[in-house]
């Protein structure tokens, strides 16, 4: 029985199948299946009992998203594959896309036809030019196939297929902000509820789901629900595609199943640590996440296990902190990307990141002061969610307070390295 | 309505509103900075956080924002909970990371919500020890100061200029820290209403410029309540002065009228009360008299002689009440044109005699359709065509209330609604800014846009008579207008006297009493042409040719003109013929111009800021407005010198009167029309606790010292007889009744932001009902005719053109057209021309066009526009260089060839 099911299409080369090399392997099947068997209610109550949970980072249950679509709302209705992978450390989605177009093109399919979408965008990060090619080569594939259009497979579903580049925002992979982009608006996200399923892209009923989340559906339509779920090592069903990046031997991709630990992520599949060089901590689920220490390699890399280990699995890319590299100088990075990307409109994220990001410059540089840490602190519990408009700014906190919690020494080095200058900088 | 507990308190309180309007109502200081009453929540700033609890045992509750989340029953919230307390504190600590020092040296400083709110929250020791973020400038025309660095984002601007006001040229560029509030490059704002920038903006973005040029602030000013004087739609206003000049012109909130907005002609419009042509001495023949002079010269003679007077439509009921009275009734006219004057009276007969009612400019906004008959009120009556643009949002508004977005979920709601917007058909001769708005644009001549408006009527009621032969594609406009009227629950019909047509007026009036059969709560709005026509018109008084008969005639030798230049209503040979007829020409204004140069006695006349008045508005409200500071000089309200001469010259009538509340007694119990005018406000002899209303904030400063280069002794501060305002800074400081607020403050709240504490409910009517008292309601019983007379189809003429008169905001008004500001917007005089024409008569733009109009010759440059119907010109109202004419009227076009020949009529030298 098929164990990798994402990467089951996927050549040794990277060069994604064409659709008749891919129907061959067993493509497209979800869709006749779907389309000519079940009803969009059955599709529905089939991901949903097979416990999908998206893959974008917030682990909710697919199935339960596309429950509050309005079926009978009338049309148009979208469906958006979210391929804004803009995350620092994260690069699940850009193997897919690239290399397995018709895959997602067969899950979007599917998922339309289950919320009765009748139109669907590819939203693709602006820099994924391979993937686009691979996209727009594949919707065209797909149209000329029948699979995409009017009258699919001759059953009176329609539904036509749009491939939109993004401006290179990574605020537009926040779901609503990306709704507002699409609309030719500033990537400012919007305030929910209303969710998007009520007043979407347009104003209209709309599900934007994870690119590996649609990739999950062909699977779980053809092979079922019960399939699916037996897949993984822990109740979170399915497969992942984990990754490792940082100062690991191979770093890379590895579709695993659901519950991998992140010991054996780390040491088997990305090859240790390079040489002299030490594991310190890691960042589980891409660069918005707590880090987790020596202690929790053990953890299994699924949604309820990482969290109780005080993370989130997030997107299941990992990136790994060695003891030669500066705490401090990582986290900065990591706050001068989140500082760049705020949209600007809600004032914890505008005013405080950049804040954040020059005391950690300042300790850098060497005017590092006695009450920067408990400023640090302070801004860690008050850009959590909630308080902010949407989750980047709490995103971007995970990885400084548990740096602060498990590395608070190095914050303190730099002060106290530094002490002389206390005072005098004005 | 719902019971909530906050802070361990339990309210009463209505549902459907969000938490920060319900804690706001309820006086709780609050601070927001995103939110605005008018605009709605976004959640923007964060500013407003409470504490939420989820039910009686939750001990921890959750952060909030109170202005995004809605009202539930028994809810228990906490404002002063520590927690969110501190949030409330450090939101102020980081807008302050980036924002300058320069309180000092800031417009806003004084009146500055940011300042307010800082305050409120306690934040007051700076630990962000970095740079700041800077921005560059720009220009952005007469009005609006932009400083960008003291931006704190909270986006108010763009959503009130774009998404309130329908404006383009105003939007947010860049991202992270540092997001930019702007143009897309120095120039002029092109929005009508770009001016409540100054008062949207929480901090000193956006200011006055204007009032930069006689900067004061707002704790110095003197301040009264007024009435903005530069359409018929009569917004309230704030007029504030010092040193003798008026410095600034601010909204006064009106829960019925302006609400919380201000157009530009009215906000920037004051400035012609300090411009250098002023009228500031009385004079007889060519010199300067004192006030004895005056009246050693102008009282004999005046016992003698045979008076008429004419009155007008820009002077207040009591002006023209006391002009009426002086030269008696029957020797009163309207200082308007003859049409003018037919159209204004039409306008009452059809407000009394018909069924349908005036609603409100704010419950316009409510209206679910809207039909525009012939108007073009962006420039007309600005204040009504930004009611107009939230109009449209009422049907959309209907598929967010289906999926419960409440009415301030306002990015919600126009997320859902994107582009749909609800019916409204503009019809007008030309473009017109609502047009893209409309679901519908009809230009045409005013005929057919009668023609139209009958054709709607018959629909809604085939015993209207129907305009026959309509073109299919009008005859189908006008089965979807009439259908859509039908459909709506509070349908609206706006005309008015500016497109000078008595035809589309009546066919206006047959729509709204065609649908008003069908829907109760249709409403009729007709505007009209300056702030007091329709109160003038309800006064009574004869048209303006009869006084140059009068004349003429030999029944009379000697004219009172009073704030009115006959130029800009007659034409100009007969008004020459008609002055130098007359034995004597004494005219009351303020300002130079042609009809002054013609008098033989001038006689210096207060303008609305050193006069008390009242005025009536399109909707019949009587709304007063107060003296906002003792003239300099001679100069006096144009009622009080008509009473000094009445009295001087033993007038019956006025032998009694003695100061303005006489005056408005007198005109209640006489004027049938104007009865109640009385309860437009408190009488003089009101007071609260014994104390008169303070025009000064307590804060005002320099009183001891102010005239020290005059006497080292404090002056007297002036007596106020006609009201019950003082003009100190003792006196009441609290709440007076609404017609009476010099100035929003309140303890904690110096910014204008403090009109919430004014209001009955956050952004609903001011506390004991909102100013002014309506005169004019329709019959509720008995039955009126329709208006018959379909007009025939209009028909080009060959070598004519059917010229009418186009309006600018900025220009056609007559006062405000002085300010400096203003004249930098006015547009050059022109001749608007559909290209067909322009071929036919072989003229190009930029070309001259000469004409004639009732025998007399004009010569205009030429525009184009191909929006115009072939067969029409269009002559700007009212613009310096292009002189009357008795529009609309046929023009008898002289090719170009001739013109050499004609004798040059038109003072449009800067083309000619």
């Amino acid at each position: 029985m098929l164990e990798k099911p994402l990467t089951s299409h996927i050549r040794a080369d990277g060069v994604p199948l064409t659709l008749r090399e891919y129907e061959l392997q067993g493509g497209y099947q979800s869709v006749r299946k779907a389309l000519l068997n079940m009803t969009p209610q059955a599709v529905q109550a089939e991901v949903k009992t097979s416990n999908l949970r998206g893959r974008g980072g917030a682990g909710f249950n697919t199935g339960l998203k596309w429950s509050f679509v309005p079926l009978d709302a009338p049309k148009p209705k979208y469906l958006i594959a979210n391929a804004d992978e803009m995350e620092p450390g994260t690069f699940k989605d850009r193997l897919l896309l690239e290399s397995a177009p018709h895959q997602l093109i067969e899950g979007m399919i599917v998922s339309a036809y289950a919320l009765q979408a009748d139109t669907g965008f590819v939203f693709l990060r602006w820099a994924y030019h391979t993937a686009a090619k691979a996209i727009n080569i594949a919707i065209a594939q797909a149209y000329q196939a029948g699979y995409l259009g009017q009258n699919i497979l001759g059953t009176g579903f329609n539904l036509e297929m749009h491939l939109h580049t993004g401006a290179g925002r990574y605020m537009c992979g926040e779901e609503t902000a990306l709704l507002n982009s699409l609309e030719g608006k500033r990537a400012t996200p919007r305030a929910k509820p209303p969710f998007p399923q009520v007043s979407g892209l347009f104003g209209r009923p709309t599900i934007v789901n994870n690119v590996e989340t649609l990739c999950c559906i062909p699977h779980i339509i053809t092979h079922g629900a019960e399939w699916f779920q037996k897949l993984s090592l822990t109740a979170d069903a399915g497969t992942k595609i984990y990754g490792v990046s940082g100062k690991v031997r191979k770093p890379g991709l590895w579709e695993l199943p659901m519950g991998t630990t992140l010991r054996e992520l780390i040491e088997e599949h990305a090859g240790g640590m390079q040489d002299g060089l030490s594991f310190r901590g890691a960042l589980p689920g891409g660069a918005s996440t707590d880090f987790l220490v020596r202690d929790h390699l053990d953890v299994r890399m699924d949604y309820p296990s990482v969290a109780a280990a005080g993370s989130r699995l997030g997107t299941g890319t990992v990136i790994v902190l060695d003891d030669k590299t500066s705490v401090v100088g990582f986290v900065r990075n990591l706050i001068h990307f989140f500082a760049q990307e705020s949209c600007g409109f809600c004032t914890p994220c505008r005013e405080g990141l950049p804040w954040i990001e020059k005391i950690l410059q300042a300790m850098q540089s060497g005017d590092g002061r006695k009450e920067d840490i408990p400023m640090l602190e302070l801004h860690t519990r008050l850009l959590g969610p909630g308080n902010t408009f949407c989750a980047l700014a709490p995103g971007a906190m995970e990885p400084l307070q548990s740096a602060l919690k498990y590395f608070r020494e190095d914050f303190e080095a730099y002060i106290r390295e530094h002490a002389s200058l206390e005072h005098i900088t004005v | 309505m719902a019971t909530i507990i906050i802070d361990g308190k339990t309210y009463e309180i209505p549902t459907g509103k969000n938490l920060l309007e319900t804690c706001l109502t309820l006086g709780f200081d609050l601070p927001y900075f995103c939110w605005h009453p008018a605009l709605g929540s976004v959640g923007a700033c964060r500013q407003c956080a409470v504490k939420v609890y989820k039910d009686e045992n939750d001990t921890r509750g959750r952060l909030a924002m109170s202005c995004m989340e809605a009202v539930a029953p028994n809810q228990r919230i906490s404002v002063s909970d520590p927690e969110a307390r501190a949030f409330r504190e450090q939101v102020i600590e980081w807008l302050m990371t980036n924002h300058p020092h320069d309180c000092a040296v800031c417009d806003e400083g004084g009146s500055c919500h940011l300042q307010d709110m800082t305050v409120m929250t306690g934040h007051d020791y700076r630990r962000f020890r970095f740079k700041k973020r800077t921005h560059q400038n720009q220009y952005l025309g007469p009005f609006i100061n932009h400083e960008m660095n003291r931006c704190i984002q909270c986006y108010r601007c763009v959503r009130f200029y774009k998404d309130y006001a329908g404006g383009h040229d105003l939007d947010v560029y860049a991202s992270k820290s540092n997001v930019y509030f702007g143009r897309e490059e120095d120039g002029i704002l092109e929005s009508e209403f770009s001016g409540n920038l100054a008062e949207v903006c929480p901090t000193g973005v956006f200011t006055d410029k204007t009032l930069k040029e006689h900067y004061t602030r707002k704790w110095d000013l003197t301040m009264s309540p007024s009435i903005c004087q530069h359409c018929s739609i009569g917004c309230n206003t704030i007029a504030g002065e010092r040193y003798g000049t008026l410095r600034m012109i601010a909204n006064r909130f009106h829960g019925k009228v302006n609400g919380y907005f201000l157009c530009d002609r009215g906000r920037f419009g004051y400035e012609f009360v300090n411009a250098a042509t002023r009228i500031r001495q009385a004079s007889a023949g060519e010199a300067v008299v004192s006030l004895d002079q005056l009246f050693h010269h102008l009282i004999p003679a005046l016992k003698q002689a045979k008076m008429i007077g004419i009155g007008s439509p820009r002077a207040s009921l009591q002006s023209n009440f006391a002009l009426k009275a002086l030269v008696g009734g029957d020797n009163f006219y309207h200082g308007v044109s003859d049409n003018e004057h037919d159209l204004a009276e039409l306008a009452i007969r059809i407000l009394r005699e018909g069924s349908v009612r005036t609603p409100s400019t704010r419950e316009v906004e409510q209206a679910d359709a809207v039909l525009i008959l012939g108007e073009d009120i962006t420039n007309t009556a600005p204040i009504l065509a930004l009611a107009v643009r939230q109009a449209v949002r009422q049907q959309p508004g209907n598929a967010a209330d289906a999926v419960n977005i409440p009415v301030w979920h306002d990015a919600a709601r126009r997320e859902l609604a994107q582009q749909d917007k609800g019916p409204l058909f503009v019809t007008s001769v030309h473009t017109t800014k609502l047009d893209e708005v409309a679901r519908d644009v009809y230009h045409a001549a005013p005929d057919d846009i009668a023609r139209l408006g009958f054709a709607i009527a018959h629909r809604l009621d085939p015993t209207v008579p129907d305009a026959t032969d309509l073109p299919e594609a009008v005859a189908l406009l006008a089965d979807r207008i009439a259908q859509a009227l039908s459909a709506a629950a509070r349908p609206v019909i706006i005309s008015g006297a500016c497109c000078e047509s008595g035809c589309v007026m009546k066919a206006a009036a047959n729509v709204a009493w065609a649908l008003q059969k069908k829907n109760p709560a249709t409403g009729l709005v007709l505007t009209m042409l300056e702030c007091n026509s329709l109160g003038l018109a309800m006064m009574g008084g004869h048209r303006l040719h009869a006084a140059f008969n009068a004349v003429m005639n030999g029944h009379a030798d000697t004219v009172i003109v009073m704030e009115n230049d006959l130029y800009r209503h007659g034409k100009a040979d007969e008004v020459d013929a008609f002055l130098s007829k007359c034995r004597r020409v004494i005219v009351l204004d303020h300002l130079l111009h042609k009809t002054v140069s013609k008098a033989n006695v001038i006689i210096p006349a207060g303008t609305f800021a050193e006069s008390d008045g009242t005025l009536v508005n399109n909707e019949g409200r009587a709304q007063r407005f107060f003296q906002a500071y003792e003239p300099t000089d001679i100069i006096r309200e144009s009622w009080r010198w008509l009473l000094t001469l009445g009295q001087q010259i033993e007038n019956n009538r006025m032998a009694t009167w003695r100061n303005f509340e006489d005056v408005t007694l007198a005109m209640d119990r006489d004027e049938p029309l104007l009865h109640g005018v009385m309860a437009a406000s408190p009488p003089s002899q009101f007071r609260i606790a014994g104390q008169r209303i303070a025009r000064e904030t307590h804060r005002y400063s320099g009183r001891t010292s102010q005239q020290a280069n005059i006497n080292v002794s404090e002056s007297k501060p002036p007596e106020d007889p006609d009201s019950p305002l003082s003009y100190t800074m003792e006196g009441f400081h609290g709440q007076p009744p609404s017609s009476l607020i010099p100035y929003f403050w309140a303890p904690g709240w110096n910014s204008v932001q403090s009109v919430n504490k004014y209001q009955s409910e956050v952004g609903g009517s001011l506390r004991d009902n909102d100013p002014g008292v309506r005169l004019l309601e329709p019959k509720t019983e008995g039955t009126h005719a329709y208006f018959v007379g379909v007009p025939e189809r209009f028909r080009p003429l060959e070598d004519h053109l059917w010229v009418v008169s186009l309006h600018h905001i900025f220009g056609s008004e007559e006062l405000s057209a002085h300010a400096p500001s203003i004249a930098q917007r006015i547009p050059q005089a022109y001749i608007l021309l559909h290209p067909a024409d322009a071929a036919a008569l072989a003229v190009e733009t930029g070309g001259v066009l000469a004409f004639t109009i009732d025998s007399r010759s004009y010569r205009l440059p030429v525009k184009l526009s191909e929006a115009l119907p072939v067969g029409i010109a269009g002559m700007p109202y009212g613009i310096e260089g292009v002189p009357y004419a008795d529009l609309p009227e046929w023009a008898i076009v002289q090719r170009t060839s001739q013109r050499q020949n004609l004798n040059d009529h038109s003072y449009a030298k800067r083309h000619a």
